[in-house]
């Protein structure tokens, strides 16, 4: 007679069924204390890592603040997708202004609930990489430097998603977009640009800063949770696969956020007052091929002509997050 | 209380009386003053309740003081020239939201050529942005406008600019009557604004709306922004009631009866063109003047009643449409009876050259004798205008003229002939 083995552990990660967890150590996406912060409903894609991301982290953030949360949301697919007038997938007090300015917009909130005392009141900032770390940045600085009392939240999906798939500072090299395309000798988006803005975020001093991915809920619940400890700007910054604009079936988001951690592309790690703190260690370091071949984005480099160069030099940039960051387990 | 000060200075004060919850600061001559006396105030305790932020940009400021006002705070910022275009974007999204921000812009030229002198290009760029305009002749009415620029942007959940010239007032050290905190509390109630971000009661702000409701909703801004041409002067007089002087309102009239030719113009420079018109008042001339306080909502039927007796309208404007000409005299226009070709543009004082009252009196001769031009360039000296086009006949190039002008001017510092 067959059996099936019963596994505590899902395959290749450290996620434990939640039921057998203590109740303070259970994912807040599994209780029924859950808000549902951003509500069903809303417009984004089949397997948005987006959506996914933002909902853990309000969620979380809604959480650790016991409901007294309001959030300021740049222009992108987040505030497309969840507030096509008249209806709203917000459950939160939220509002968006414009593109380039939710870093000042939340200080400015930060600033009205000091005045009023209403310190329990706590607020969030959030975008995507192009609002983040391009038209954004000059607000996100002034924020970082001014200490002022913001979460600010970056869904990191490489590239400008919601205008059609062009190229950000955040566009990882050698991947295709709108405007950076698989054409010429050098195709997709050079090497040697971009901006690494969780380092940029640690250089101000600021008190917090994580990165995180959507496939480790726990994790980045902990980082909100943490995150929400500490008075001042805080930074997390959070990879989001995005089936649109990377080319992976929608299916596999969870799967691509898993494999950019696991190749060493995205460093998931956390950071007090710019130094790093903690790190998320990788079990089995997996060559890049297996993150760059289900995305559409990559397609240049396999075929018609392999491009080995290219994929060295990829892997090179993950060898090197690893040894940086020490992400690997020691034997 | 009577009190000799800066201009900057006495609207800081006001501002101060006025309780501002949140106040954004980013330095733009000549608007600085303003914010430096507010962070004073704000740093030293005697402006409590407010947070004071030192933002890294105007685009900064603007957005801060969105994020404040739409959490419910009393929002105050101050701007000028290229500051205001910079938060451009942001102007336009306060008065989209509906979001009762206050603005002093210090009214200074737009570069380039780089120019921190005085003239209206850089709120004129502004005026259909949804802001509701106010402009001061006097350091006092610059004062007082603040003060019912609270009280109009809370009722009306609508933004607020209130522009005084760049320089001639924020600079000018002069006497002004500074309300007590009593006396403003009684006039300008507490904010308590309609919509709020509250945990309490939670709202989403700045949906997305697309073409089946968009028209709409910029028809109610539109008549929202009317709103404020009704409540103005009935404002005004109970602001005379409460503090003993005109301020405010939607135009002041000087002079107009039986007057022929009436000139229209907005700021500081009325006090020179009021002077100009008492001296021809005084050689039997029928000539007066109007001047716009308020600028938007713009008040078309006031000023036509105002303008029904005149023959001829000379509208004196600190600011250039480039490729029409006027601006305030294309608002003019549209509310005066009598023939358009009888509104005369007169642009003066761009990048703060001075308008002198014998330049004006000879203009308004002219007016009078139907001999202006429809577009007149105060003090232009064609001399120097003639020699650039000539070289330009003559050498085809590119780029700035400044210079090849500065070179035939032969010194940098403006000159009053």
């Amino acid at each position: 007679m067959s059996f099936q083995p019963i596994k505590f552990y899902q395959t290749g990660t450290f996620t434990v069924g939640n039921r057998l967890l203590p109740d303070n150590e259970r994912s807040v996406q599994s209780t029924v204390r859950r808000t549902n912060s951003l509500n069903s409903g809303h417009r984004a894609c089949q397997g948005c890592g987006e959506a996914l991301g933002a909902r853990y982290a309000i969620d979380a953030a809604m959480e650790a603040t016991e409901g007294q949360l309001i959030a300021a949301n740049a222009t992108g697919c987040l505030e497309v997708f969840s507030t096509p007038y008249p209806e709203t997938s917000w459950q939160i007090p939220w509002i968006h202004s414009l593109f380039g300015n939710t870093a000042a917009v939340a200080t400015g909130i930060a600033a009205a609930m000091r005045v009023k005392g209403r310190s329990e009141v706590r607020v969030v900032a959030q975008g995507g990489d192009g609002g983040t770390t391009d038209i954004g940045f000059g607000c996100l600085s002034g924020m970082f430097e001014r200490n002022d009392d913001v979460l600010y939240i970056c869904y990191d999906n490489g590239g400008y998603m919601n205008t059609g798939v062009q190229r950000s500072s955040a566009t990882p090299p050698a991947a295709r977009t709108a405007t950076t395309a698989a054409v010429g000798p050098t195709p997709g988006n050079v090497f040697g640009q971009g901006k690494d803005l969780p380092l940029i975020a640690m250089a101000h001093g600021i008190p917090y800063v994580a990165t995180a991915i959507v496939s480790e809920l726990r994790d980045l619940e902990a980082k909100v949770r943490r995150a929400m400890e500490f008075r001042g700007a805080r930074y997390l910054h959070i990879l989001v696969p995005c089936p649109l604009g990377w080319g992976h079936d929608s299916s596999l988001t969870i799967r691509m956020a898993r494999l950019a951690h696991e190749t060493g592309i995205f460093p998931v790690f956390e950071a007090e007052g710019g130094e790093v703190t903690g790190v998320s260690r990788i079990r089995r370091q997996v060559p890049v091929e297996e993150y760059l071949k289900p995305q559409k984005r990559y397609a240049h480099l396999f075929s018609p002509k392999p491009r080995e160069d290219v994929i060295r030099r990829i892997q090179e940039a993950a060898d090197r997050n690893i040894r940086k960051y020490r992400l690997l387990e020691e034997a | 209380m009577l009190k000799q000060i800066e201009g900057s200075r006495a609207v800081a004060e006001a501002v101060a009386l006025c309780r501002p919850e949140v106040i954004c600061a980013y330095p733009i001559s000549p608007q600085t003053h303003i914010v430096e006396a507010l962070g004073e105030l704000v740093k030293g305790g005697e402006l409590s309740s407010c947070e004071f932020i030192n933002v890294e940009s105007e685009f900064a400021a603007m957005s801060v003081a969105i994020g404040a006002a739409a959490a419910g705070a009393r929002s105050y910022t101050a701007t000028a020239s290229q500051g205001l275009l910079f938060m451009a974007e942001a102007v336009y999204n306060a008065a989209g939201l509906g979001l009762p921000i206050v603005m002093t812009v210090a009214n200074r030229a737009i570069g380039a050529p780089i120019n921190i002198w005085n003239d209206h290009t850089d709120v004129m760029s502004q005026r259909d942005c949804g802001w509701i305009l106010l402009f001061a002749e006097t350091n006092q009415e610059a004062l007082d406008l603040h003060i019912e620029a609270f009280r109009l942007a809370q009722a009306l959940s609508l933004p607020v600019m209130v522009c005084m010239d760049g320089f001639i007032l924020t600079h000018a050290y002069e006497r002004v009557d500074m309300p007590s905190q009593e006396q403003v509390d009684a006039f300008l109630p507490p904010f308590d604004p309609r919509q709020v971000l509250d945990p309490a009661r939670p709202v989403s702000m700045g949906a997305m709306v697309g073409p089946e409701a968009f028209m709409e909703v910029r028809y109610l801004e539109h008549v929202r922004q009317m709103r404020a041409l009704e409540l103005i002067p009935g404002w005004a007089e109970q602001f005379r009631d409460a503090f003993g002087r005109d301020s405010g309102g939607l135009l002041h009239a000087y002079r107009t009866e039986d007057a022929e030719t009436i000139v229209v113009a907005l700021g500081s420079v009325l006090g020179t063109i009021k002077d100009t018109v008492d001296e021809m008042r005084a050689r039997g001339e029928r000539i007066g003047v109007l001047g716009i306080t308020c600028f938007r909502p713009w008040p078309a039927n006031t000023v036509r009643d105002a303008l029904a007796g005149a023959k001829r309208i000379v509208v004196v404007e600190k600011s250039i449409a480039v490729g029409l000409g006027g601006i305030v005299s294309a608002n003019v226009r549209t509310s005066f009876a009598g023939h358009a070709d009888t509104v005369y543009t007169v642009v003066a004082g761009l990048g703060g050259r001075s308008i002198t009252r014998q330049s004006l009196a000879r203009v308004f001769a002219s007016a009078a004798a139907g001999t202006l031009p429809p577009l007149t360039f105060l003090d232009l000296d064609h001399g120097l205008v003639e020699r650039a086009l000539a070289r330009e006949r003559d050498t085809r190039h590119s780029g700035p003229v400044a210079e090849g002008l500065l070179r035939d001017v032969g010194l940098v510092a403006a000159r009053i002939s």
